[in-house]
């Protein structure tokens, strides 16, 4: 395995909620226990419903949020504290981008301006070095420099995309959050995204963290999946092998909830019951309400996210079973 | 059998840019039609015309017929007759087709005493019975919540309890789930499945999601800048897609098994519809576009048992597929 670029190490991170204007303030624990290691120049797929905790995982990898506990490591360096001039090194090389590219746009500037203002930004190159990086940059995501002088309005979604994508190349990152960069996108324009991102990817050994609902989506562009439900990782593992062979129910569940062109919906698992309240937490495993095939053990222990042979990570009673250990044996010995 | 809807020749064009260009469609009692097509391709527009929904500065030509009775340009007392009973529709975003500061038993009611002959105690046990069968847990207590005390998958159970109030014959659910979680919106689409099974009653799904209409639907009609180019029994759609934009949608789908492979995207962006290119609109987008597509539009043709498809390249796939046949 090659060295991993980024280190998430047990990070948690909850809000203070407030029921009504007088009611007590309760904690949302978005995120509870998330390790993660994305190694260099690989695609770690997030996937999880809303409310699952995936874009606050984006949010504190990237250091926008400060984690109430544990640590992210960069490049094997921990996060320099917000502000510093180490910080400010460390955020050029890595960005994010957004799921609504014309929120994330101003829309009285053009948009070779707002390519180029991170270079202004972080003091790269001189003023006719930058105007050229902007260029190579729109070439790159396959725009000329006339796309480059209109304003976020004048262009079509996939080419607001495209811009966004650009500006956060433009300080040369390693690392890049994508935070359902498609899911806005018609079909056809959300294949040309995939296939540029996944084009630059190669080109420019990026390494990613893909957030996103979409199964499809994720499965196309990652080498590693892991699958969030209430803030934590309850199955991880390489992307083919985790949505052809789903261990976890709740992955299962997901799994048979995608629709797929030719198959019927027979067979198909519908979970019962609604997404639940990250403020109410269910005791021990968060997915028991919900779950097909829960038993009393669930309802009081909450499952921890072990091995279960090859590089396939559960959180799950029914797949662990009571000795991990033996029962990943068993399976490799299978 | 005499087609439930049938719609020829509808155009629509907001001040003066037309939008809909000719849409031709049959809908039997009970059928499952499907449209797919990407945002701005005319497929709410359709049903939002069909139905007198639009503004009034839209222009609608055309002829849309139910049970054989034009409703085209209808007059409003006969119109109200048909929306919401015998044509109810659903949309993608629920919350915002509620009452926010109504209970849910007085919206429900509402509908109820519009298109059935209730009164009472019978609207109110009527109303209990629809928000059981859309699965709503504790229906008699819930009845009195208002909207926003129930989650994104209850409030669309809620609208589509409402929309079935009139036991309408045809329902029209633009985009149901799009907005759902996938977990919920597998619980939406299995609701609607049953309740159409249960009540014998037709549906046009209308979603950009494929799969979500391959699996709902007996029949897909592909729409492309406000015309409809191909329309096909779903599994023969999936399965072997002939309009160069049908299997371009198709082939940017990411495969959920088997091997990867690249997406096969289409170039470029769909027409904006105040300079539409002459002849067929997908050309400039079109691999297999040649000369004579920039003439003129081609119109839909049949090129097998209940298949259609407008487009003149498709000559040569349509050869094959009847010559294969022949063997």
């Amino acid at each position: 395995m090659s060295v991993p670029l980024v280190e998430v190490a047990a990070i948690s991170r909850s809000y203070a909620m407030r029921s009504g204007m007088f009611g007590r303030s309760t904690a949302v624990h978005a995120v509870d226990g998330v390790s993660l290691t994305i190694p260099k120049g690989e695609t770690l797929g997030l996937v999880g419903e809303s409310g699952s905790g995936k874009s606050t995982t984006g949010r504190i990898v990237l250091g926008l949020e400060p984690p109430d506990r544990g640590a992210v490591r960069f490049d094997e360096k921990p996060m320099a504290a917000p502000g510093t001039a180490a910080w400010r090194a460390q955020r050029a090389r890595m960005q994010m981008i957004f799921q609504d590219p014309l929120g994330a746009l101003d829309r009285r500037l053009p948009v070779a301006a707002q390519i180029r203002e991170p270079l202004d930004i972080h003091g790269v190159g001189t003023p006719a070095e930058r105007e050229e990086r902007v260029r190579e940059l729109l070439r790159a995501v396959e725009l000329t420099p006339a796309h480059g002088a209109r304003y976020p309005g004048a262009l079509s979604g996939g080419q607001r995309q495209r811009i966004v994508l650009a500006r956060a190349l433009a300080t040369k990152p390693d690392f890049l959050v994508c935070d359902e960069p498609v899911s806005a996108l018609d079909v056809s324009i959300q294949a040309q995204v995939v296939n540029l991102l996944a084009d630059l990817q190669a080109q420019l050994s990026l390494t990613l963290l893909f957030i996103s609902h979409d199964l499809r989506v994720v499965r196309q562009i990652s080498s590693v999946v892991a699958v969030m439900y209430l803030g934590r990782i309850v199955e991880l593992g390489s992307a083919d092998d985790l949505f052809a062979r789903p261990e976890h129910p709740y992955t299962q569940a997901l799994v048979s909830a995608s629709p797929a062109p030719g198959r019927r919906s027979a067979g198909r698992i519908v979970l019962s019951g609604d997404p639940p309240n990250p403020a109410a937490r269910p005791k021990g495993c968060a997915f028991h309400p919900r779950c097909p095939c829960a038993i009393a053990r669930c309802a009081t222990e909450t499952p921890i996210l072990s091995a279960v042979g090859g590089d396939r990570q559960v959180a799950c009673h029914l797949v662990t079973g009571s000795k991990p250990a033996t029962k990943a044996a068993t399976r490799d010995a299978a | 059998m005499p087609p439930l809807v049938s719609i020829e020749g509808l155009s629509v064009a907001f001040n003066g840019v037309p939008v809909l260009r000719g849409v031709d469609l049959k809908l039997q009692k009970g059928e499952a039609l499907g449209l797919v097509g990407e945002s701005g391709s005319g497929k709410s527009v359709t049903w939002l015309a069909a139905l007198g929904l639009l503004p009034r500065h839209a222009r609608v030509s055309g002829s849309v017929r139910l049970d054989g009775g034009e409703i085209l340009g209808a007059g409003e007392a006969e119109l109200d007759q048909v929306r919401g009973g015998r044509v109810a529709m659903i949309f993608q975003d629920p919350a915002s087709a509620l009452n926010p500061v109504l209970t849910i038993r007085k919206q429900l009611c509402e509908t109820l005493a519009l298109h059935r002959d209730l009164s009472g105690a019978a609207v109110k046990a009527e109303a209990l019975r629809l928000l059981d069968l859309v699965g709503i847990p504790d229906a008699a207590r819930r009845l009195s919540a208002y909207p926003h005390e129930f989650s994104g998958g209850q409030v669309q159970r809620i609208m589509i309890a409402m929309a079935l109030a009139g036991n309408p014959d045809l329902l029209i659910a633009d985009e149901p789930t799009t907005a759902l979680d996938a977990t919920i919106q597998a619980q939406i689409l299995e609701l609607l499945w049953s309740i159409r099974r249960e009540m014998g009653m037709a549906m046009v799904l209308i979603s950009h999601d494929l799969g979500v209409v391959a699996e709902n639907c007996d029949r897909v009609a592909v729409m492309y800048a406000g015309r409809i180019v191909e329309e096909a029994p779903s599994n023969q759609l999936f399965a072997d897609p002939v309009h160069p934009y049908a299997q371009g949608l198709i082939g940017a789908l990411p495969p959920l098994d088997g091997p990867r492979r690249r997406l096969t995207a289409i170039a470029g962006t769909v027409p904006d519809p105040a300079s539409m290119p002459g002849g067929c609109a997908f050309a400039p987008r079109c691999a297999l576009a040649a000369e004579p597509c920039g003439h003129a539009a081609p119109s839909l043709a049949p090129i097998a048992d209940s298949r259609t498809v407008a487009c003149i390249r498709a000559e040569a796939s349509r050869r094959a597929l009847l010559g294969m046949a022949a063997e």
